[in-house]
């Protein structure tokens, strides 16, 4: 038996996949954290997630209100109990996706959390890495130049693993 | 909690190793630190963060946040991280004799 302390963790890459607002927010969230802990850290956007990084989408991410069965933690907000799941039917109202994203930012700022852009540029400045993936990129017919600025590269799948080496690698 | 002397004073540090009294800290305390923390010597530039770290915990009861460092021009984010190396807020607030800070950015 032995009593050593763990090791503590000093590299995490973050694969974001999906491209809602709910679904992008934690990946930078983790992925700033990481810094603020003195950790290097970069997040590679992949396969839907492409939408966080692209210079037409970066501001319009949305919460997805059909087929989102965990929106039940949004029914307090409007005075329901939170253990009531949220109506489908009422999801796809036109405008609901806009209200339940427009109430996320919104907490999101009471919370000093940035937007997606802004974030970024902010995880992009203090030394944090952001990826795209060339597969993703290649498959939605997308270029560099479609993306935000804090893109450091496009990588293959390879590269991004090098990249990696020593890191505990985290699905989002 | 535990007192020990530093800078030729003795002083308390809570259990996360931040000053447990903010009002009892100076500049030489801050230097002593700022070296635990692995910075050689606190330039102007630092002591200017620290104090803008300072006066806002006196004025909202919490360090500011990376974010607002940035925002209100106080330190652009690539100069905070130069700075305070690994770890920024925290380090930056423990410096300046405050609590560790609790938020998540």
């Amino acid at each position: 038996m032995t009593d050593q302390t763990p090791e503590p963790i000093k590299k995490v890459s973050i694969i974001c996949a999906k491209g809602g607002l709910d679904e992008v927010y934690p990946a930078l969230i983790m992925a700033n954290g990481a810094r603020m802990e003195g950790m290097e850290a970069s997040i590679f956007f992949t396969f839907f997630g492409l939408n966080a990084i692209m210079k037409k989408m970066v501001k319009n991410l949305k919460v997805a209100t059909v087929g989102n069965p965990s929106l039940n933690l949004a029914m307090p907000m409007m005075k329901m109990p939170v253990t009531m799941p949220f109506p489908t039917i009422m999801g796809a109202i036109p405008g609901v996706s806009n209200l339940a994203t427009w109430m996320m930012k919104n907490e999101m700022e009471n919370l000093d959390i940035p937007e997606v852009d802004e974030f970024l540029e902010m995880i992009s400045d203090s030394g944090g890495h952001i990826y795209a993936c060339k597969l993703a990129m290649d498959m939605f017919k997308l270029e560099k130049d479609d993306l935000v600025d804090s893109v450091e590269a496009v990588l293959t799948v390879g590269e991004f693993y090098e990249k990696s080496a020593g890191a505990s690698i985290i699905f989002i | 909690m535990a007192s020990r002397e530093i800078a030729g004073v003795t002083v308390e540090f809570d259990d996360d190793n931040f000053m447990a009294d903010h009002t009892a800290w100076n500049e030489a305390i801050a230097a002593e630190l700022a070296n635990e923390e692995g910075i050689e010597t606190l330039t102007d530039r630092h002591i200017e963060i620290v104090q803008y770290f300072r006066n806002e915990f006196e004025s909202i009861g919490t360090a500011p946040s990376i974010r607002k460092l940035n925002k209100s021009g106080v330190v652009p984010t690539k100069e905070l991280y130069q700075l305070f190396p690994g770890g920024p807020a925290k380090k930056a607030a423990r410096i300046a004799g405050l609590k560790k800070p609790q938020g998540c950015v």
